[in-house]
């Protein structure tokens, strides 16, 4: 079972950087993946490649920031979901418990209401998503005497089906030719229109919330006992709980304001790596990151491809997930082993 | 080495359970602790763990208060034994038990070769080297518990709370268990134990403090405090403590006379 472990990694690595090939070579404008090798090489210091600058274009402006987006969103709702499954003990929770997509809805919906530009609906999503956050936690720190993860969770159900009355209400009142299409579109989630600037601000945050997660991996592991136990074990719960919290909703809010709102993979790839790795954070955050990763390129690629329109990334997901998901359920030999 | 409870004062906020306790815990002893349902055993060691705020007077560790000490620790000085419980992941025994390590982890770090070294320790100490690999959602009631004690020795810390360890044991797993205590208090350690059966008194305590409507009824060696009087004051049914030869010496036992009418027996 330990030799197991380092060769999962690898295997989930490999079929990331596999999955990122095809998408950097499928699409309307085919790109070979000699040349693609070419223009990376190139790119790296070495000779120049000498092929058609519109190949190049293709590659590095249109499709490698939409491939890295997709591989950094992925990733990070995958490490957000793993995150919040240990720190609430049950497998059923998705990064979207405590109100951070509600919220970002919230915020980018009212940025396409008032007619805002791209850049003012990002900044708005990712901002909503944070208060949504803040005021749960505050919410349930106020609330005294009761179990403290518990009134966290109500609270965030709670106001979560507040925001998600204030995104109905906006729908209701928003005008149906230009902003409603618009509103659904990016409630539905998508990486048409991302540009390697949207890049340049996301991923620093996205890393962020990622390395806390990683250090104190051995601490979320403990904090997934309960609350007394972990801390009779010697971890201050609250304020690891505070860190992570802080963490995944950072991550989570830099994804939905680039990505719009992805179900799904925040829920049930974190449940697939478990299966693969079993329970141990350690190992269960990466294979999470790489699955996550590259199960968000390779449906991006199809939502791309498959169609003659784009098909909304929230709606693939989850008819692509889940058939794979109840294939690997039945056929885990052990279960959660 | 000593746990020391001062005029201890515990409960919840705005809701005070048991005041003017005060016990200690030395080193390589074992005291067990009685009461009623209600009494507010759990409630007690939670405090003397640090878990809960004491209300009035205070928790010593060799002479240092609680409220001064860092969650960590706390926890390299007192371990705690939870009740045998399911977990909500299908973590392994050796991954249960190396969680015991955390108090002497960095905040950042992961178990080491040697953190590894020392929970593989303890689940040999707790004699279920057989289930280093097995899933701890998996394995019986009586091997979770060792595997919560195992825990706490891998925590190495000089004095153990444990709540009532043989809650839910069969009565083979019961004796085991008892077994592993005394041995425990043999190597050094002193054990802290709640328990509802008072023969487990007898078996294991060296000393026996009664807990009853929010106070210490009576605290002391177990053949001066387990007498009948203080047993039927402390549970409210009558009970006879009766000693029985055995081999060499002699054993006390307590009987409940009110299944077979209270008459007939006559207690030493």
């Amino acid at each position: 079972m330990k030799q197991r472990q380092p060769l999962m990694l690898l295997l989930a690595a490999a079929a990331l950087c596999i999955i990122v090939a095809v998408a950097f070579t499928v699409g309307r404008y085919p790109v070979p993946l000699a040349d693609l090798l070419k223009i990376i090489w190139s790119l790296a210091g070495g000779a120049p490649h000498g092929l058609d600058p519109t190949l190049e274009t293709v590659v590095l402006q249109i499709r490698g920031p939409r491939v890295i987006a997709a591989v950094l969103v992925g990733a990070a709702l995958a490490a957000a979901g793993a995150a919040y499954q240990n720190l609430f003990r049950n497998p059923l929770v998705s990064p979207d418990i405590l109100g951070v997509s509600a919220g970002a809805a919230v915020g980018a919906i009212l940025g396409i209401f008032l007619s805002l530009g791209v850049v003012a609906i990002q900044s708005m999503a990712f901002a909503g998503g944070l208060a949504a956050v803040a005021m749960v936690y505050l919410v349930a720190r106020a609330v005294r005497g009761h179990d403290p993860l518990l009134v966290l969770v109500l609270a965030g159900v709670v106001l979560g089906a507040l925001l998600g009355a204030c995104v109905a209400l906006m729908k209701y009142l928003a005008d149906p030719y230009n902003q409603l299409p618009a509103i659904t579109y990016w409630l539905l989630g998508s990486l048409a229109s991302t540009g390697s600037r949207d890049m340049w601000v996301a991923a620093p945050l996205l890393l962020l919330g990622l390395v806390p997660l990683w250090l104190l991996r051995w601490r979320i592991n403990v904090l997934s006992l309960d609350d007394e136990e972990a801390r009779s074990l010697g971890v201050s719960a609250g304020r690891i709980r505070l860190v992570v919290i802080v963490a995944a909703t950072l991550m989570t809010s830099a994804a939905v304001a680039v990505s719009g709102v992805i179900g799904w993979i925040g829920l049930v790839i974190p449940h697939f790596a478990r299966l693969l790795t079993g329970p141990d954070f350690s190992r269960l955050l990466p294979v999470s990151v790489l699955l996550g990763a590259g199960f968000l390129v390779a449906v991006d690629t199809l939502a791309r491809t498959v169609a003659n329109i784009e098909v909304p990334l929230g709606v693939l997901t989850a008819f692509v997930g889940t058939p794979l998901f109840l294939w690997q359920l039945a056929t885990a030999r052990r279960g959660w082993q | 080495m000593r746990l020391e409870a001062r005029q201890l004062a515990y409960g919840y906020p705005g809701r005070r359970i048991g005041s003017d306790v005060s016990l200690t815990l030395d080193a390589g002893e074992v005291l067990c602790l009685l009461g009623p349902n209600g009494s507010g055993k759990t409630t007690l060691f939670r405090t003397l763990l640090g878990l809960l705020p004491a209300q009035d007077g205070a928790v010593l560790l060799d002479g240092r208060d609680l409220r001064q000490l860092e969650r960590n620790e706390t926890a390299r000085l007192v371990s705690y034994v939870p009740q045998a419980h399911g977990a909500f992941f299908p973590y392994t025994v050796r991954e249960v038990v190396l969680m015991g390590r955390t108090a002497h982890l960095g905040l950042f770090a992961a178990p080491s070769a040697r953190d590894h070294g020392a929970a593989l320790d303890a689940i040999r100490r707790m004699g279920i080297a057989h289930l280093v690999d097995a899933t701890y959602t998996r394995i019986s009631g009586g091997e979770r518990q060792l595997a919560l004690i195992a825990r706490a020795l891998a925590q190495e810390a000089r004095m153990v709370v444990m709540d009532e360890p043989t809650a839910n044991l069969d009565f083979g797993n019961q004796v085991r268990v008892l077994e592993r205590i005394r041995a425990l208090a043999a190597d050094g350690i002193g054990v802290l134990l709640s328990t509802h059966d008072p023969d487990h008194a007898f078996l294991c305590a060296d000393r026996v403090a009664m807990l009853n409507n929010g106070g210490l009824q009576a605290c002391g060696a177990p053949e001066d405090v387990m007498t009948a009087p203080q047993l039927q004051q402390l549970y409210g049914v009558e009970v006879a403590v009766i000693e029985v030869g055995l081999g060499q010496g002699t054993r006390r036992v307590c009987l409940p006379l009110a299944a077979q009418g209270g008459t007939g027996v006559e207690a030493s």
